[in-house]
């Protein structure tokens, strides 16, 4: 097991309008290490100097929850593509490396502390539409309503959105496109879903817009950040649903 | 992998395959993956009614949180039934049938003593557990603790290691009591001070899984008790067992109670499951 010698720069904001700085520290690590399990390593230490440690967000730990946001080395989750924080190693670093490590940067993401944002945002754009609200009644026997494998995988892929922001924090106009198209994608595709995607789309780019985001202006930048490799297709299926729907209705 | 080919093992366990990789640095299509036996998950969980309200009036409990669907086996993929199940088919109805008979209920007054009483407790533990200022992480004594559970509370236990972890865990509690350092202000986003909190909670849950262990003489399910096998195959005892260990919760000093929910099979035969 090879050790590190690393130094972090790292971003330490005590609340949403405390000015922050970058606070650096050199951490004993070794290239088996999560991301995250490096940062605790950091915390440990600092607790036990009596110092605050860097507060930062993680429940899963392997990839599915989304709550491990932050910047490192100015690219959200870090070098790696298709890779969260969480389940980025620490071989990926030489020895001796500098990082930086920031919080998601977005108006709609105001800071909470040190690397940890507020993403309500993203929870109110689903309160406005991101659900199926049909009657589920009892279950019903498998295979009932047939559907397309193709759309089936179409629908799938858009739903392994974890939610987590990397899209917003990477896109020059803070616009959370990315997200909001995958969550009515995985919905808006599937029968179940269809029956009330006009007002869906209608309210869920509203609430999108009224959020505080930016306008998409095709940079693609998210899709490139995005750790579960969402595709830009999606915004371009929210835009003819936005449009379709738009004319017609009546929401 | 050779008898489907990389392709199609892809299809069916791609994520998995990635994340190994992820994690190990190995690729798992080349070089044989390296996997040991560790507890996943424990079983169990809150106590609620068929409507998954839980003992406390319209607090519901839905998904792995609550005790109702995997009592003594927990197989891979319940969580998600569980959770579709209770969430699709259960709580739509129930939460309505709740809500309906409280419509004619006044708005709380946030003010009222019962919340100003609940806030003062709340703010209570927390003062506490700022005050203590000791010298030992929050971490340390949550890895302290976990490490009693795995020795002596794991997927193998017996009486006299459950005994000896009744004791070792009510000691560490009072040592966290007295020792724990929680860094920081109450007053602002302190996830150390949460973490003591869960800590202090689960100083309680050990040892009252632990307790159940004792209690529990038969191996069954996820409870294998090495006085209870023949010929190393788990011993049931259905006679006095066959029942959900239910168990209320008073205060630290209180022995919580058992309270027992018989079970009942008409079309299903209990049996040891065997692995030979
Ligand atoms: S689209 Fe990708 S980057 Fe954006 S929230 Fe979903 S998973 Fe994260
Ligand atoms: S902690 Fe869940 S995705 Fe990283």
């Amino acid at each position: 097991m090879s050790a590190m010698k690393l130094t972090l720069h790292i971003w330490r904001q005590r609340h949403a309008n405390d000015t922050g700085t970058f606070e650096t520290h050199v951490v004993d690590a070794n290239e088996h290490m999560s991301f995250l399990e490096m940062l605790d390593v950091l915390n440990q230490t600092l607790i036990e100097q009596k110092k605050e440690p860097v507060a930062f967000e993680h429940d899963c730990r392997e990839g599915i929850c989304g709550a491990c946001s932050m910047v490192i080395n100015g690219r959200p989750h870090g070098p790696l593509g298709g890779t969260t924080a969480c389940q980025l190693h620490m071989r990926h670093f030489q020895n001796g490396d500098h990082i930086w490590v920031e919080p998601f940067r977005a108006k709609a993401f105001p800071v909470i502390r040190d690397l940890v944002v507020d993403r309500g945002s993203f929870d109110r754009i689903i309160q406005a539409g991101g659900f199926v609200s049909v009657n589920t009644g009892a279950a019903v026997d498998g295979n009932t309503i047939p559907i397309e494998k193709d759309l089936a995988s179409q629908s799938m892929d858009a739903a392994a959105c974890i939610g987590c922001g990397a899209c917003v924090a990477a896109c020059p106009n803070g616009s959370a496109m990315l997200f909001t198209a995958a969550k009515a994608s995985h919905l808006g595709l599937l029968p179940q879903g269809e029956v009330e995607n006009a007002r869906r789309v209608q309210a869920m780019v509203h609430q999108h817009d009224k959020e505080g985001f930016g306008r998409c202006s095709n940079t693609y930048a998210c899709e490139a950040e995005c750790p579960k490799e969402i595709s830009v297709s999606n915004i371009a299926r929210l835009n003819r649903w936005y449009l379709k729907s738009s004319l017609t209705s009546n929401v | 992998m050779r008898k489907l080919g990389e392709a199609k093992v892809a299809e069916l366990y791609g994520n998995l395959f990635e994340m190994y990789e992820k994690i190990t640095g190995d690729n798992p299509y080349k070089t044989p993956m390296m996997i040991y036996p560790a507890i996943h998950y424990t079983m169990g969980g809150l106590w609620v009614d068929y409507n998954l309200e839980t003992n406390i009036p319209g607090l519901f409990a839905l998904g792995e949180c609550n005790f109702s669907d995997h009592g003594a086996n927990r197989l891979g993929a319940s969580a998600l039934m569980q959770g579709l199940a209770d969430g699709y088919f259960v709580i739509p109805y129930t939460v309505g049938i709740f809500l309906s008979n409280e419509i004619r209920t006044p708005k709380f007054n946030p003010d009222g003593p019962e919340f100003k009483a609940t806030e003062k407790a709340v703010d209570d533990r927390l003062k506490a557990l700022m005050n203590v200022k000791g010298n030992e992480s929050v971490e340390n004594f949550h890895r302290r603790l976990g490490r009693i559970m795995w020795d002596y509370c794991g997927m193998a236990r017996n009486a006299e290691g459950l005994n000896k972890a009744l004791g070792l865990i009510r000691e560490l509690r009072e040592e966290f009591h007295k020792n724990v350092f929680v860094p920081g202000s109450d007053r602002d986003f302190n996830p150390e001070l949460e973490k003591a909190y869960r800590v202090a909670d689960f100083m309680e849950m050990g040892e009252l899984m632990v307790m159940d262990a004792l209690d529990r003489n038969e191996s069954c399910g996820g409870h294998f008790r090495e006085e209870y096998t023949v010929d190393n195959e788990a011993l049931r005892n259905d006679e006095e067992y066959a029942y959900v260990a239910a168990w209320e919760w008073t205060d630290t000093n209180t022995p919580p109670t058992l309270h027992k929910e018989p079970l009942k099979f008409e079309n299903v035969e209990l049996k040891t499951r065997s692995y030979k």
